[in-house]
């Protein structure tokens, strides 16, 4: 059994927060690159230039890449060898996303009510934490603010095993016409099959955790990301939803089992500003 | 992509009616900050036959909430944020005057049909590219509304606010044209 404290958890969720609203991963980088030489328009490759051009000063000045600096997301990995303690482990990643709003002036984002106050929580808090409990004696935070713009274009549909794979293609590639600019694309389609209601949507968020530069591991599911990839780039929406070539720089699923009578689909939508950092205690 | 045009605030309808979807523009002068919340403000208070904050004849409303300032700088990052959110005041507000828009994200029928009425253009700014739009702030205070923090309606002084017409006072709109001519 290894013993962690909780307060050491607090500066390393600070961190976190300060540095993915800055840095753009190397991933997402290279991705622009690629499908910036591709492009055939010339406002879409003018745009992919800016979001260079911001992430440049963006590190110089160190300001957050975008002023939607998001919901702030954990999937936490604990090893079941290890003890927490010296006070609530949910309080201390609270307290980490506090302190890492305030000092790296990152927007508070966050109301307390969802439909009748809506009053600012004026810290960004609270977080929501998703926990997973695998084996060893580490602990692995992995932070994924949301911004609002992608996230509202997300959904979930439960669809039936008639509609099959086709339906299902038809449904995502809807989904990302129907969001058209509004994501500030480029975006990254994140995918989640199976599961039930809710783990279809979690599913989705946690396919987009995986780089972008990684294949599917299932050579099935590589086979039908390029095919709505395709489709997707070929509703020339392009960056911005202002026309062009580069309207997704990658679809990445993720399928679990499900139940004989349910086939559920879920459509996670992200940003260019696609923020994504781990640490491990 | 056209080469840049120079626009200042207050705008004017001579300078307007040479703007087209796709050209790129250079805002300096005078801008207004205001999201949902304060757009609500604004169309309650104009319902009411009341004052608004600030006079919206010839003024430019930049869709945004801004990240806190670091010390010694004006604003935080300061990109964009969604239009269609603000499309069911955008018509109250041009009836009133308002000339410009900023934002991301097509708008609706009925404000594009505005523009058209009251001679009003939406310009798009790149989502996500915040620190430069920040770089073109020389200048923001809190002129209403403090009390809804990011949402709060800020003046902005702007040197060279690089945004791009998206609907021009003719009807055109980029978002539907662009991706009809890239479609396959
Ligand atoms: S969708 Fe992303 S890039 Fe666009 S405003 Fe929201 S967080 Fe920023």
């Amino acid at each position: 059994m290894r013993e962690i404290n909780v307060n050491k958890i607090v500066p390393i969720v600070k961190e976190l927060c300060i540095d993915a609203s800055i840095y753009i991963g190397d991933d997402v980088v290279e991705k622009l690159k690629e499908f910036q030489e591709k492009e055939e328009s010339q406002i879409a490759k003018e745009i992919i230039s800016i979001i260079f051009e911001n992430h440049k000063l963006a590190v110089e000045k160190k300001m957050p890449l975008c002023q939607d600096t998001g919901v702030a997301v954990f999937f936490i990995e604990l090893g079941q060898d290890v003890h927490l303690v010296g006070g609530d482990f949910y309080d201390a990643i609270n307290e980490g996303v506090r302190q890492g709003y305030k000092e790296g002036y990152l927007r508070k984002s966050m109301v307390d009510d969802p439909i009748i106050d809506r009053k600012n929580t004026k810290d960004n808090t609270p977080a929501i934490i998703y926990l997973d409990i695998v084996p060893g004696d580490k602990l692995k935070i992995t932070l994924a603010a949301k911004g609002g713009g992608s996230e509202n274009m997300s959904e979930v549909k439960m669809m039936k095993a008639a509609d099959g794979i086709e339906g299902v293609i038809d449904f995502v590639v809807d989904r990302v016409q129907r969001s058209g600019g509004n994501p500030c694309p480029p975006i990254i389609v994140g995918v989640g099959l199976g599961g039930n209601f809710e783990q279809s949507a979690l599913l989705a968020k946690k396919s987009l955790l995986r780089p972008l530069n990684e294949k599917n591991p299932d050579p099935k599911w590589a086979k039908v990301e390029e095919e709505i990839l395709e489709k997707v780039n070929n509703l020339g929406i392009g960056p911005q939803g202002l026309g062009g070539r580069t309207t997704a720089l990658a679809v990445q699923i993720l399928a679990k089992p499900c139940h004989i009578a349910s086939m559920p689909v879920a459509v996670n939508i992200q940003c260019h500003v696609h923020r994504h950092k781990s640490a491990v205690i | 992509m056209a080469k840049e045009i120079h626009l200042y605030t207050p705008l004017k309808d001579e300078n307007l009616e040479k703007l087209n979807i796709g050209d790129k523009v250079l805002i300096t002068g005078t801008v207004y900050t205001a999201r949902d919340a304060a757009h609500k403000r604004l169309v309650d208070l104009i319902e009411a036959g009341k004052k608004l904050p600030f006079d919206v004849k010839g003024q430019i409303i930049y869709f945004v909430g801004p990240a806190p300032a670091r010390p010694g700088m004006p604003i935080g990052s300061a990109g964009p944020t969604t239009s269609y959110r603000m499309d069911p005041y955008s018509p109250i507000l041009l009836d009133a005057g308002l000339k410009g828009m900023i934002g991301k994200g097509p708008r609706s029928k009925e404000v594009i049909d505005s523009m058209i009425k009251n001679k009003g253009v939406y310009f798009a700014a790149i989502g996500g590219a915040a620190v430069v739009m920040a770089q073109a702030v020389n200048a923001a205070k809190i002129i209403a509304y403090e009390d809804l923090g990011t949402e709060a309606i800020r003046e902005l002084k702007v040197e060279n606010l690089p945004c791009i017409v998206a609907n021009d006072i003719y009807g055109k709109d980029l978002y539907e044209e662009g991706v009809r001519k890239n479609r396959k």
